[in-house]
């Protein structure tokens, strides 16, 4: 398959690796932002291949793990009203709320349908002109153009039956937070290469210079996500920090113009909780007052509905990179993929779920 | 989620006043909307999330950043023990 095997080559991972070994001479700690990163290297295994002194430790970039309890339990209780399918990407399904998960609620007779896109929602909100359609819009800067089109379409078609329940987050304020944190050990980022793909990089280009860090766009197979590391290593190694690009084929400075023009104009960004992690300031993006009709969470009144979480689960400080999964006391004992005690455990893209498949039990 | 996959953009077409087309990724042939990538033409390689081609793949930057890491792996540039000049190293340690 083109664009894919050339970067599972396992002589140009070698070479790569081989580089990387030459030029780490200090200790290092690297965050990878993007869930789906964080599988591919334990998949790949990149983490055991690397020198000892370059440490990967991995970020919030999971929209399943970030999704604040309160949505999960405003989607619930939308998802249980009468007249209402309640649609969202498969993947939210299985996230506990308070009480329960979406699945449950399907099972006790909820319209509860899964979509691969908020396209497909909004031809359910077509063909069901005598329901309310309601999809939970969840994600980073690399769903928002296409959750923020649903909604464009529905102004343009009138259709007066479809909503979203917004929870946006974006990637450059929850950087900011983790470098501004006091136990902060992350030296240099691999920015996840399709929010860049979206947004390009010129927006990490503030962050680098501010915290003298580099951030290296990359991609998602083991020789992209080696290339990154290399540059990020290279850079550190000579004491520079900026932005360099390791997904030249997908990213530009720029981003997509186009993809960013329609979320600008439905979307403002406002503050935002994170699971596990609290609320980051201006980190989230919320439908504009032009749009506001199509916000789930006014046409539902359930923005009161704020629960607390449980104290127990450590997601927090994993997300951060403070934490290896496996240094949460509950981790494999307590909690697992089948009695998820916390976000980052239930999600497929969730670091725990990533350290419990590929038996990084102590690494 | 997050995993956006890059296909080939084998057919053009419009639906509800979107430009649509059908990708094919590795012979699974998935919907994606254009809007984002209107100047997108068939046989073209693009990256789709959530149903939604997001960027056009850039062949040449892919092809040519392939031969440099091949030209340096030939050479050998990634054997040789590659010191790097004492002056410049550690300036973010701490
Ligand atoms: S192992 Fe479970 S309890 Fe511990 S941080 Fe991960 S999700 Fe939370």
């Amino acid at each position: 398959m083109k664009f894919i095997d050339e970067y599972r080559d396992p002589a140009r991972a070698r070479a790569l690796l081989g580089r990387i070994r030459q030029v780490a001479r200090h200790d290092w700690t690297i965050m990878e932002i993007c869930g789906g990163q964080t599988h591919s290297i334990l998949r790949n295994g990149i983490d055991q291949l690397l020198p000892p002194n370059v440490r990967l430790v991995h970020g919030p970039g999971c929209p399943v793990c970030v999704t604040p309890l309160e949505t999960i339990d405003r989607a619930l209780c939308i998802a249980a009203m009468p007249e209402t399918i309640f649609t969202s990407f498969g993947d939210m399904l299985r996230v506990p709320g308070s009480g329960k998960d979406l699945f449950m609620a399907r099972s006790e007779g909820a319209d509860v349908r899964i979509v691969f896109s908020p396209l497909e929602a909004l031809q359910i909100a077509r063909d069901n002109p005598e329901k309310e359609v309601v999809f939970l819009a969840v994600g980073f800067e690399t769903t928002a153009p296409a959750n923020a089109m649903a909604v464009h379409q529905a102004a343009r078609e009138g259709l007066g039956n479809f909503s979203e329940l917004v929870s946006q987050v974006m990637v450059p304020p929850a950087m900011r937070a983790i470098l501004s944190s006091p136990d902060n050990r992350v030296r240099g980022f691999l920015a996840a290469g399709h929010v860049c793909a979206v947004m390009g990089y010129e927006e990490y280009e503030p962050v680098a210079e501010e915290f003298g860090v580099p951030v290296v766009p990359t991609g998602f197979e083991p020789v992209d996500l080696l290339d990154g590391i290399l540059k990020t290593v290279e850079l550190l190694e000579t004491g520079k920090s900026g932005v360099v690009n390791a997904y030249g084929r997908v990213v530009s400075r720029e981003g997509n113009p186009q993809a960013r023009k329609v979320m600008q104009e439905v979307f403002e960004v406002a503050d935002r909780p994170w699971r596990g992690i609290g609320v980051i300031p201006q980190s989230g993006l919320v439908l504009r007052e032009a749009y506001a009709r199509f916000d789930a969470e006014k046409r539902f009144d359930v923005g009161h509905i704020a629960p607390q979480e449980s104290p127990l689960c450590k997601s927090g400080e994993v997300l951060q990179g403070h934490l290896k999964p496996s240094d949460c006391p509950a981790f494999g004992r307590e909690c697992t993929p089948q009695n998820p005690l916390g976000a980052t455990m239930v999600s497929s893209e969730g670091a725990c779920a990533a350290y419990f498949r590929y038996h990084r039990n102590s690494v | 989620m997050c995993l956006a996959i890059p296909g080939k953009l084998i057919e053009i077409r419009e639906e509800n006043g979107l430009k649509m087309g059908t990708v094919d990724i590795n012979g699974a042939l998935t919907k994606a909307c254009l809007e984002y990538v209107p100047e997108i033409a068939v046989g073209q390689y693009t990256i789709v999330h959530a149903g939604f081609a997001l960027k056009i793949i850039d062949e040449e930057e892919a092809a040519e950043s392939l031969k440099l890491w091949d030209e340096l792996i030939k050479n050998g540039a990634f054997d040789v023990d590659g010191e790097l000049p004492p002056s410049q190293i550690g300036g973010l340690e701490k």
